[in-house]
């Protein structure tokens, strides 16, 4: 179902690529043409032709995109339409709208799969959308064309950096990591023990963009042989507070794209780091919190 | 090298964060952070690249939520979505920017909590209607500037994050959950994840109260009343 679901994005971003080549007016059209082209191949051919070609299209994306080479067509404003849509729909436009989360929360409940579930979510939305406000399916490409380049590159990040915590576990960045964050740390002493912990959570995962993977290593490395084998604090509060602390790294790193940076596109904010910002003055006080409850709830 | 580890495939994170600090563009920075990593772990370019497309092809599902959500959000906007969210807010009385994010916080973490966390997101709820909603409670009392429109917005993307990575560690079902007792496990520690859980109530809770506090004196600021 997944595979079905991947042609599906990739047919989309297809039909972006080639009404992008189409577009006599657009500044890069055959740059912006050919990332959009390769992303939606990555989906259709992913799992179906030797990695190696789909590394060589990662890359070529990324440098298409690294160099300015993706650029937003000229959209014009349809002030008209978005009017008369409000006036004839109403409150009734929210119906697919929420359909998309009420669709992948059932799925996800009975099926316990959320991607498949949001992409079956976005199909029925999609067809109540087409039927309620009596457009196009072509119309609704042109539509999401004009949201895929309002967020350009940004659109491959998330993937990108999830592709390089793969390759960081495959070359053994995490090892490394817990080596140093291990190396000289005083057993003994819990403040200590707990700031290496908390701090090796918050900054691993801001490095990888993801606490999950800085889990593993640094309860391994540092929570559980010394806050409980030394220190005989309680497992549950270490992973629990742990993970949390993680979290507060999260909400301060460009590298976890997908929180942080894609938002700023979507929300058209010239400052790519806006988010990132707006979150930086709860993460600060919210990391603290977690090392005094750490202190406090150890030894309860 | 420390303890027998090699340090050379840190190489890839210096790349990283000098690439971030010097701003250059994110897609050349990951791409020469991976480059270096692969690089200084000494896999050849056939390697590598095969590193690179079997990362990229296992991590798809990233990218399809993102894609197919905007094919029916793009549409609904050109309908008017926003323009009916807008209306909403103006409808209610007393609706204001710090009572919106603040009740958008506290919902979208209960439900994270409650296992819902699949209702809210940032492509599927916070540009279709929680933004505009949130532009049009602060609308209410006078016309912000560009600049205060692009904090607003970027404080509901906020609201959503905060909401959701701190509720959702509550619920005993989800992947972190999960991915704790397993750890916990290999380790030689079997908790059930029920006290994993439990005890991710209380930074939740101080979560909640910190940006509330500061949700609160954004909206002041935002109408002029510091």
């Amino acid at each position: 179902m997944i595979e079905l679901l991947y042609v599906l994005a990739g047919i989309v971003l297809a039909v972006v690529a080639l009404t992008t080549f189409a577009d006599a007016t657009h500044p890069r059209r055959i740059w912006t043409g050919s990332f959009w082209m390769l992303f939606a191949l990555t989906f259709v051919l992913g799992g179906r032709v030797p990695p190696q070609f789909v590394g060589a299209g990662v890359v070529a994306m990324a440098a298409i995109a690294g160099f300015g080479g993706v650029r937003s067509a000229a959209h014009g404003d349809n002030e008209a339409t978005r009017r008369a849509g409000a006036a004839r729909l109403g409150p009734r436009i929210f119906v697919p709208a929420l359909a998309i989360s009420v669709v992948t929360l059932l799925y996800t409940v009975f099926m316990h799969d959320a991607f498949v579930g949001l992409g079956i979510g976005c199909i029925v939305a999609w067809a109540i959308a087409l039927v309620m406000t009596r457009d196009t399916p072509m119309q609704s490409m042109r539509e999401a064309r004009r949201l895929l380049d309002a967020l350009g590159w940004a659109a491959l990040l998330p993937q990108m950096l999830a592709m390089l915590g793969l390759v960081f576990a495959a070359a053994g960045v995490g090892k490394a990591v817990a080596a140093v964050a291990t190396a000289y740390v005083d057993v003994h002493s819990p403040l200590i023990a707990v700031l290496v912990f908390a701090g090796g959570m918050a900054l691993f995962t801001a490095i990888m963009g993801n606490a999950f993977a800085a889990f593993p290593i640094m309860a391994g490395g540092v929570g559980l042989p010394v806050l409980v084998g030394v220190q005989h604090g309680d497992p549950a509060v270490v992973a629990a507070i742990g993970m949390f602390s993680g979290y507060c790294g999260t909400l301060v790193t460009p590298m976890a794209a997908n929180f942080n940076v894609v938002p700023s596109a979507l929300l058209e904010l010239d400052d790519t780091y806006a988010v990132i910002k707006a979150q930086l003055g709860t993460a600060i006080p919210l990391w603290v919190c977690n090392v005094i409850l750490l202190l406090v709830l150890l030894h309860r | 090298m420390i303890h027998g580890v090699s340090l050379l495939p840190l190489i890839g994170i210096g790349v990283l964060i000098g690439g971030f600090l010097l701003r250059l563009n994110p897609m050349l920075v990951v791409l020469a952070g991976t480059l270096a990593t692969g690089i200084a772990a000494h896999f050849d370019a056939g390697h590598l690249l095969a590193a690179i497309g079997s990362g990229f092809v296992e991590t798809r599902n990233l990218s399809l939520v993102l894609v197919l959500p905007l094919a029916v959000v793009a549409l609904l906007e050109r309908h008017g979505l926003r323009e009916a969210a807008q209306r909403i807010i103006a409808a209610i009385p007393g609706a204001s920017v710090a009572r919106l994010l603040v009740t958008y916080l506290g919902v979208r973490e209960v439900t994270a909590a409650l296992g819902l966390s699949a209702l809210f997101g940032q492509a599927v709820t916070v540009r279709p209607w929680f933004a505009p909603m949130a532009q049009a409670a602060a609308e209410r009392d006078r016309a912000p500037s560009e600049e205060e429109k692009q904090r607003l917005r970027a404080q509901c993307a906020a609201a959503d994050n905060v909401g959701l990575f701190f509720g959702e560690d509550i619920f005993v079902a989800f992947g972190a959950v999960a991915l704790m007792h397993e750890v916990l496990k290999s380790l030689g520690y079997d908790i059930a994840p029920m006290r994993i859980a439990l005890w991710a109530i209380p930074t939740a809770l101080c979560a909640f109260v910190i940006h509330a506090v500061r949700v609160i004196r954004f909206a002041r600021r935002l109408q002029g009343r510091a």
